[in-house]
Parts: structure tokens; sequence; C-alpha cells
């Protein structure tokens, strides 16, 4: 089958320039040269420019009617500003679009090459020009003026009595997160992040917990850089070279201060000695290269620094009536769909956890980048409920949506979260029977994944 | 090449290999870039029926792709790898280093009258810096885990995380790698380009004299000398955050149920140095094509170009504005909303020199005499894309819509139509135009002619639906949209978008044929087949080392005495000196 194609694609080839040959032989015949196109070519593709130029705008006619007010009205306020400024640099975009293009097919069309007539030498024409560099700039003066103040508008300051709400991304979903009845974000730390705490919110039990895990693991690697099989032998080799050949020799700057006291540096020899035939027969010694022994001092160190990091959360405080470890507790996180009540201001925070997302709400013509490291920020009031849109749109199924719109990965075309806005009662409604932070950290299901953590982190330090 | 073969005291590897001679090299630039144009398309294709019919089986794909599309339906990752690729190999591949790379190597030299460029070693080295980047390119599709797949912008953390996607492992670092080599090549170019243009003008040539493709590459390879440099930091540092452990664009990043010893690091910063190279970059790309197009247009209207002085003045602006317009990549990055206004405020700016730029080619057309070689098509094909395609970037320009209509389907529409369709009608123009110069022998007409309706039909047939998808809110990038309702009614747009495409990609076989055909059998090209002006049709056909058999051509006039009244042929060359009495432009 392979081969059949193979063979068409070949014949096909061959025929063609078979064809071509005749094709430039008959012209060649004829004396005509590639260069001298005729009349009756540039005449054809003078009307082809009109035929293209009468197909090109019926199909944007058609385009525009079939899909051009497919987008629904803009369910934030802001968004209806934005609508209104887009429908007025449209409008002057279609009057550009259309004199200019049709005026090079038209021009295209008129002045194709007729052998007895001679192109209007025509240079410049410095008042023509001058007209064609001061009307687009006044034109854009407008359209910059306009755009800037609704930009403004967008980006300025949240008002105090703003609903505050998190959007927090990962690959590949969202969390929102609302503060809760003390009106503030606990803090968080990327070093706190389990399976329970997916936010990283720093609550006391959460830091003990991740410095207990941390100083097991630290534990765990200290041991086996201390077991090292090849590292304990050569230490016994250095100190009995040093009690038996080397004893009066100089330049032993790990004992420099046993010269002078070479009774209890024996002693002390001798007892490390002991120690280390003791671990070199124990069921924990390790054996590792070079490489591998660098990279377990590496990753102690690193551990080192994460502990600190953790430990560096205690600095943190809100001033004198909230602590730190507080503010996170009453926090509410939910997942698959969140609320907004209608006609109050949002402001939303957007946090990431591993790679840049970008938070995507077209209807309320919001969007804002979701970045690892620097939170940032996006202000918006919802004017039409999901119910109202429902009616609008004519689509009892509609939903609001909050999509994903920064190439993230395998699964960033799927990262969605519904978005319901509904009335003030109905979203406080909503809200309270969301759980609180700690409620959850006290679940029984949670009891029962810590059970199981100190099991395991029990048979770890047995193991040690 | 050359129609016939001259003196043989040259072996092969010299003149076809490692060659010195500006005119190899731009032929050796070209058919890299058709052969890497050829993949870009084909990856597109690709895509392109994953995008139209979500989820069918296509044997084709497995064909091709094996391992990457198992029965026939694309992998998700691989789609992504596809795109970015396609992205990469279209702007730096074929349009920085395909289009300036051919036409700057031959024109520069033919057009100011120099026996060749002022280094024509480096200029040999420019080629095989890109010959070695093209091949890493490539080569990176081929490995574990793929190519890289985080758009062509590359964006840290998904770019320098191997966790995050198969592409970001070694694909991604001959990616990297790939591009150093590539600004190598660019660099060495560009310096050597502006070099020749400064210093080896011929008698008579003064700066207002010189024809606009050289004045569109003198800035084209400023701009690139000037940001280029920008990029290969992005791109060392990228490469620095991957594997030497340094944080240079990350921060409190938690991943593979890790959390990652990087603090202090700003993915914003890439995107910062990135688009400082970017947007320079779509001039880049756009202003050669230009530049060729003024060429094409005046000579093929037998008028000269309209408004010559405000041609080279828009051409300084936009490139100088080019350079301060980046921040409208990143509106919504939470870049301060102030430093956005100021972004708006340059990036609008570009819309009056722009502007100036179409008026004067549609008053060039205005009672001209116009020959419609496939050359003369594209070009004005050229003029209707910058136009369409530009207006759009009114839209995206302004912050407060650019919220709205970022990174979907919009964005996507304006840039293939305005630098995509643009630029590379601008190289087909220039490919037509001086074929009968690179090869000594003429391109066939007709096919040419049927490659054109094909191709402006098919490109706005594939891109300008697009407008449509991305106001509703389409994203770019992808996979499928199905799993959103509310697009359910503008998702009926992509099949035809795809069946465009297709056809659109079948359509450049009757240029890939004409091309080669051509070289062999085509017609046999006299001196001046267009009766053009400038200097590159007064050497021989047959190519020579020096351009020139006796001394360097006097250039008295400039390059756009097209149906000048005074005199009786309806075009002048250069070299003709003044009639008495004449008033010259």
């Amino acid at each position: 089958m392979k081969l059949l194609i193979l063979l068409v694609i070949v014949l096909g080839l061959v025929a063609a320039v078979q064809l071509s040959k005749v094709y430039q032989l008959s012209m060649s015949l004829r004396g005509k040269r590639e260069e001298d196109i005729s009349e009756a070519d540039n005449r054809l593709n003078g009307n082809l420019w009109l035929a293209f130029m009468v197909a090109f705008y019926a199909g944007f006619i058609w385009l525009l009617v079939r899909y051009g007010d497919y987008a629904p009205p803009s369910a934030s306020l802001h968004g209806e500003a934005v609508d209104w400024l887009m429908d007025f640099n449209m409008l002057i975009i279609f009057v550009v679009f259309f004199l200019v293009n049709t005026l090079l097919f038209w021009f295209s069309a008129k002045y194709y090459y007729r052998a007895d007539r001679k192109a209007q030498f025509y240079a410049h024409d410095n008042k023509l020009e001058l007209v064609w560099t001061v009307i687009p700039s006044i034109v854009l003066a407008i359209l910059i003026a306009y755009g800037l103040q609704t930009w403004n508008d967008m980006t300025g300051e949240a008002s105090d009595d703003a609903i505050r709400v998190e959007l927090y991304s990962k690959q590949f979903d969202w969390t929102a997160r609302y503060p809760g009845t003390d009106g503030e974000f606990g803090l968080v730390n990327y070093n706190l992040i389990t399976p329970l705490n997916a936010l990283g919110i720093v609550t006391e039990g959460g830091v003990q917990d991740a410095l207990k895990e941390i100083e097991l693991k630290i534990a765990k690697v200290e041991s086996e850089i201390a077991y090292e099989k090849g590292h304990l032998i050569a230490e016994i080799e250095a100190l009995e070279d040093k009690l038996h050949g080397d004893h009066h020799g100089h330049g032993h700057d790990e004992h420099a201060d046993d010269h002078g006291h070479e009774g209890s540096f024996d002693a002390m020899a001798s007892a490390r000695i002991a120690e280390i035939e003791h671990m070199l027969a124990s069921g924990k010694l390790t054996i590792l290269t070079d490489a591998a022994y660098e990279a377990k001092e590496d990753k102690l160190y690193r551990l080192q620094r994460h502990r600190q990091r953790i430990m560096e959360t205690r600095n943190f405080t809100y001033g004198e009536d909230l602590s730190a470890w507080d503010a996170g507790k009453d926090d509410q996180i939910v997942k698959g769909e969140f609320h907004l009540p209608l006609g109050r201001e949002i402001e939303f925070v957007f946090r990431s956890r591993d790679v840049i997302h970008s938070a995507y709400m077209p209807h309320f013509r919001a969007q804002m980048n979701s970045v690892p490291g620097v939170p940032t920020r996006f202000k918006m009031t919802p004017i039409i409920s999901t119910d109202s849109m429902r009616i609008i749109l004519d689509n009892p199924d509609f939903d609001y949506v909050l999509l994903c719109n920064k190439v993230c990965g395998a699964s960033h075309y799927n990262m969605q979260m519904k978005l319901v806005v509904e009335s003030e009662e109905s979203y406080e409604a909503w809200l309270a029977e969301q759980d609180e932070f700690l409620m959850k950290e006290d679940s029984e299901e949670l009891e029962e994944e810590k059970a199981t953590t100190e099991v395991a982190s029990e048979t770890i330090t047995a193991s040690l | 090449m050359g129609g016939q073969a001259h003196h043989h005291e040259e072996s092969f590897i010299s003149k076809f290999v490692f060659s010195h001679d500006h005119k190899m090299i731009s032929k050796q630039f070209l058919v890299t870039a058709i052969v890497m144009g050829v993949v870009a398309v084909l990856l597109s294709v690709f895509f392109r029926l994953q995008l139209g019919w979500p989820g069918e089986s296509f044997s084709i794909l497995e064909t091709f792709l094996g391992k990457w599309a198992p029965g026939g339906v694309l992998d998700r990752n691989a789609y992504l790898a596809l795109v970015t690729i396609h992205g990469t190999i279209m702007v730096f591949f074929v349009l920085t280093g395909g289009l300036s790379g051919t036409f700057s190597n031959l024109l520069i030299p033919l057009q100011i009258g120099a026996r060749d460029m002022a280094s024509g070693f480096l200029n040999m080295l420019s080629y095989w810096f890109f010959f070695f980047s093209s091949i890493l390119m490539i080569s990176s599709l081929f490995v574990e885990g793929g190519a890289a797949s985080g758009g062509w912008t590359v964006y840290p953390p998904l770019s320098a995380l191997p966790q995050a996607m198969p592409g970001s492992g070694t694909g991604m670092t001959l990616w990297l790698i790939s591009m150093v080599l590539f600004v190598v090549s660019s660099l060495l170019g560009g310096l050597n380009y502006v070099v020749t243009i400064i210093n080896l003008r011929t008698k008579g040539m003064s700066m207002t004299r010189l024809p606009l493709t050289i004045w569109a590459f003198m800035v084209t390879a400023i701009l690139g000398v000037l940001s280029f440099p920008v990029l290969v930091s992005a791109v060392v540092l990228l490469l620095m955050d991957r594997s030497m452990g340094t944080a240079f664009y990350l921060s409190d990043i938690f991943i593979g149920g890790e959390a990652l010893d990087v603090t202090g690091g700003s993915p914003i910063l890439y995107q910062h140095l990135f688009w400082f190279l970017g947007h320079p970059e779509v001039y880049i790309v756009l202003l050669p094509a230009l530049g060729i197009s003024s060429e094409v247009i005046a000579t093929n209207a037998r008028k000269p170009i309209f408004g010559y002085k405000a041609m080279v003045g828009s051409l300084l602006a936009i490139g100088f504005l080019s350079f301060i317009v980046w921040g409208h990549h990143m509106f919504v990055t939470g870049m301060n909303p102030f430093i956005g206004s100021v972004f708006v405020f340059t990036t609008l700016l570009i819309a009056i020199p722009s502007a100036v730029k179409a008026f004067n080619y549609i008053t060039t057309l205005w009672r001209g005499n116009i020959r419609f070689s496939p050359a003369m098509l594209f070009s004005i094909g050229l003029v209707s894309t910058f136009v369409t395609g530009g207006l759009t970037g009114i839209i995206l320009a302004d912050s407060a819509l650019d919220v709205n209509v970022h990174d979907t389907y919009f964005v996507v529409a304006h840039f293939h139509i305005v630098m995509g369709m643009s630029a590379i009608f601008g190289m087909l123009a220039g490919i037509y135009h001086w074929y009968p110069k690179m090869f000594g022998r003429m391109m066939n007409n007709k096919l040419g002619f049927v490659h054109f309706w094909i191709t402006i039909v098919c490109g706005y047939g594939v891109f300008f639906p697009m407008h449509f998808v991305g106001i509703a809110g389409a994203p770019r990038r992808y996979y499928e949209s199905s799993n959103f309702d509310f697009l359910n009614g503008v998702m009926d747009l992509q099949p035809l978008i795809s069946t465009f495409a297709i056809v659109g990609a079948i359509g450049q076989l009757f240029f890939l044929f004409n091309f080669f055909y051509s070289i062999f059998y085509g017609q046999k090209s006299v001196q001046n087949p267009w009766k053009s002006n400038t200097l590159e049709w007064t050497t021989p056909v047959a190519h020579m080392h020096g351009n020139w058999d006796g001394p360097l051509p006097k250039v008295h006039r400039w390059a756009y005495d097209y149906s000048n009244p005074v005199h009786e042929e309806d075009f002048v060359p250069q070299t003709t000196p003044a009639l008495p009495g004449e008033v010259m432009h």
C-alpha cells in the first residue's frame, strides 16, 4: 500500500515535470517569455481581485451575521464599559478595513497593465501625506484616551467593603478560598503544603507537624551520611595511623587541640574506633558512591534550609489582635464550584503553586495570570446572576466558568471551575455551609490520616 | 547553478558548502528555510486535524508521529509540542533566518553596488550557525519526552521544571541551545549587513538613493543586533535555572509532591527579557517583507513608490517604537497598571507610521500600470494582510480590551495575519521576483498565479474566522474545547478552519514544484526581466565572484524613476546619468 502511494507520487511528479516541459516548449515556439505577462493574464488577475473582494466581504458578513453577536452580554460592571469600548474600536476598525481593502483591490483591478499606456509619475505629495498622518493620530488619541480611562477604572483600588476571594491554581485545577469571619486570609507557606493542606495555610498544628516530619527526614539523611561504610573505614584508618605510626607528627589539624594531651587523645581515638567498629557491625550501614554521598550532603543542606523557612513563619503577625497562626483557622476552602454575590465588588487574589496559570472568566471580561511566588489581583462586580443569564441566553443549563488561559501542561485545556453568581442571601447561606479550615483539620478523616502517618514515622524512627 | 557552469577553479566544497559568496549563502539560507517551512507547515496540519475534528482517528498521524498519536489520535503532550515547534520554526527559522538571511544576503551587495559582504567569512559562519541550530531544533522532535512544549515563548516555570511536563526535559534543553546558536548566527549576519550598507555603497549611492529594501534590511539588522543579545541572556538564565540550581525565574514552587528549594526569583522577569526581544522580533520579521514589497510594487506598478522619504521615516519610527512596546504582551501578568498605560500609549503610536505605509502603497497603485507577476500579487496581498491584521492590533494594544481577548484565538488571528501571512507573502514575493537573479532562470507564472490565489484564499480562510472564535472566549493552545458548553456555538468553525489549512498546505505544492523544477528546467532568464531600475539587474545572469565584470557601477539617480515623463522608456536604471536639464528626485 505504502509502496503504491509512493509510486503514484513519483509518477505524478514525473508527469508534472513532463507537462511543464511541454508547456515551456510551446511557449518558446511561440516566442513568448515568462516575464511578458499577457494582457489577458493581467486582466484576469485584476478581475480576480474584484472577485476576491466580493468573496472576502461576503464571508465577513456571513461570519458577522452568524457569529457576530455571539458573545453574551457582560456579566460584570467594568465589562459593560469594556464592551462599549470594544464596539467603538470595532466601528473604527470596520470603516478603515473596508476603506483600505476596497481601495487596494479596486485600484489593482482598475489599473492592470496595458502596453499602450504609461503610469502617472507621482512621487510624493506632502499635503496628502500630512493628511494621513494627522487623521490617524487624532483618531488614535481618542482611542488612547477612552482606553486608558477604562483601564484606570478597572485597575483602581478595590473598595474597603469588597469581598475578597483567593483563587489558587495548580496543575490542573482551581481552588477558591474565602477569608472567613475574621476577614483575613490565613498566612500561607508553600513548604507546608500537604495532601490535606493543599494551600499551605499556616497553623500551629501544621507547622509542628511539618517540623516533625522534616526532623525525621533530616535524621534519616544524617544517619545515612554517618553510617557510610567507606567514610567510616577511612576514619578508622586515619585514627589508627595517628595512634601507631604518626604519633608525634604535625599537620593533623583535626586533632590539633589534642597535641600536648596525648594520653587523652589516645583514649578518645580508641573510643571512637570502638564506636565505629560497633557501627560497622550494625544493620544501618550504608554504601554510597562519592557522587551519591555528595548528593546526600546536598539534600541534608536543603532540608535544613527548608526547616529554617518553616520556622520563619512564626515571625509573621497581622497586628495586635490576630496572630499569624490563627488567621487561617476559619478560612473556607472550596473546590469544584465557587459562589459570588450579585452586585458586590469582589477583589480576587491569585496565587499559583507550580507554574503560571491564568484565571479567565470570559463572561465577566476578566483575566489575570496567577504566578508562583508573586500574588496578583483583579477586581470586578458581577451584575447578572447565573439564573438571569440562563434566561437571557435561553439555556437552562448555562453556567459561568473560570478557566485556565495560560498553557500549563497536558490537561491545560480542561482546567476549569464552575462559578455561580446569586443573590447576597443565597451566597451567605452557601458560604455558611462551607467548612472552616481547622474544622476540617479536626475531622475524623484527618485523625485517621494522622494516625497512619504516625505509624509510618514510628517505623522510620525504628529503622534508624 | 546560475544557469551554466562557468569556470571550475573552485572545488565543490568551497563553492556549494563553505562558500563565502553572498549569493551562494543566500541560496543556502533559502533552501534551508524552505525545508524548515515545510516541516512547520506539516506540524500545523497535524494539530489542525486534532483541532478540527477532536478525538477522531487519522491514520496519517500515526504514520508520521508513531507513539505520539496512538491509534491515530494526537497525544495531548504531543499537541503542545507541535504547536510550540511550529511557532518556533516559523518565527525564527523561516521568517527571521530565512527571510533576512536570504534577501539581505542576496540584495545588499547587489543593490548597493558592492562586490560582496564586508566579511564573507562571518557571513559563512552565520549560515553554518543557522544550519546547526536548525538541525538541533529538528532533532529535539525525536528525543525522549518530546520537543519543547510550553509554547514558542517557553515561559518558566513551565519550561524550567522537567516535572511540569515531559516536553520540559531534554527537548527543552535542545531548544535553548538551538536558540543560542541561532542568535549567534543572527548577530553575525546582522553586524555584517549594517557594516556593509554603511561602508560599501558604490559611488553615487547616497543613503537617500538606497532602494527601500536596503533601508528595511538595515533597520531590521539594527533591531536584531540590539535585541537578540537580550534573548540570549534570558535563555542562558533559564538554562542555569534548569541545570545549575539557580532561581532567577523561580520562587515558592511546590510540584511533584515536593517543595522546591527556590525562592526570590520571578517568572515575570523572563517575560520582560523575552519580549524585549520578542516585540522587535515581530518587526524583524515584518520589515524585510515591507521592504521587498515596496520594491516589487514600484517595479510592477511602473510607478515610483509614493512618498519615499515618508516610507524611510516610517521604517525608522517603527524600528524605534518597537523597542518600547514589549509590555503590551504582559497586561495580565499583574504588572503595575500605570506601566501598562505607558505601553498602551507607545503601542498605539506604532499605528501612525503603519498607516502612512499602507496609504503610500495604495497611492502607488493609483494610476499605475500594474503588471501582475506572481511577486506583485503577493505584494498586494501583503498590503491587505498588513492592514487587516494590523487593525486588530488596536484592540490588543488597548489594555482594557486585551484583558478579555488575551491568549484567545483573537490573538492567534491577529498575529498570523499581520505577521505570519504578511511576512510569508513578502518572502514569496521576493522569491518570485528575484528568482531569475538567484538561479538565472524564470519560475512558471501560471503555477505562480494558482499558488497565490490558493494561498490568499486559504490564509484568510484559516485566520479570519479565528477572530470570532476568540471573541467568543476560546483560549488558544487548547487541545480541544468540547469541555466548555459556552463555546459550542463557535466550534463549528473549527472544521472549516482546518479544511482551509489543509487545502492551503496542499496548495504550497504548486510553489515547491515550481521552485525546484525551475532551478533545473526553467526558462533561461534575461539580464533585466522585470525592467527594473536597481543595480542587481546590471550584473551578468551567470553568477560570478565580485558581481560586476568591470568596474563597479556608478549611481546617478534614485531607484524609483518609473514612468518618468522626461524619459521615453517606463524605467530608468539607477546607472543612467541625468538628462540635460532633468530635475532629479
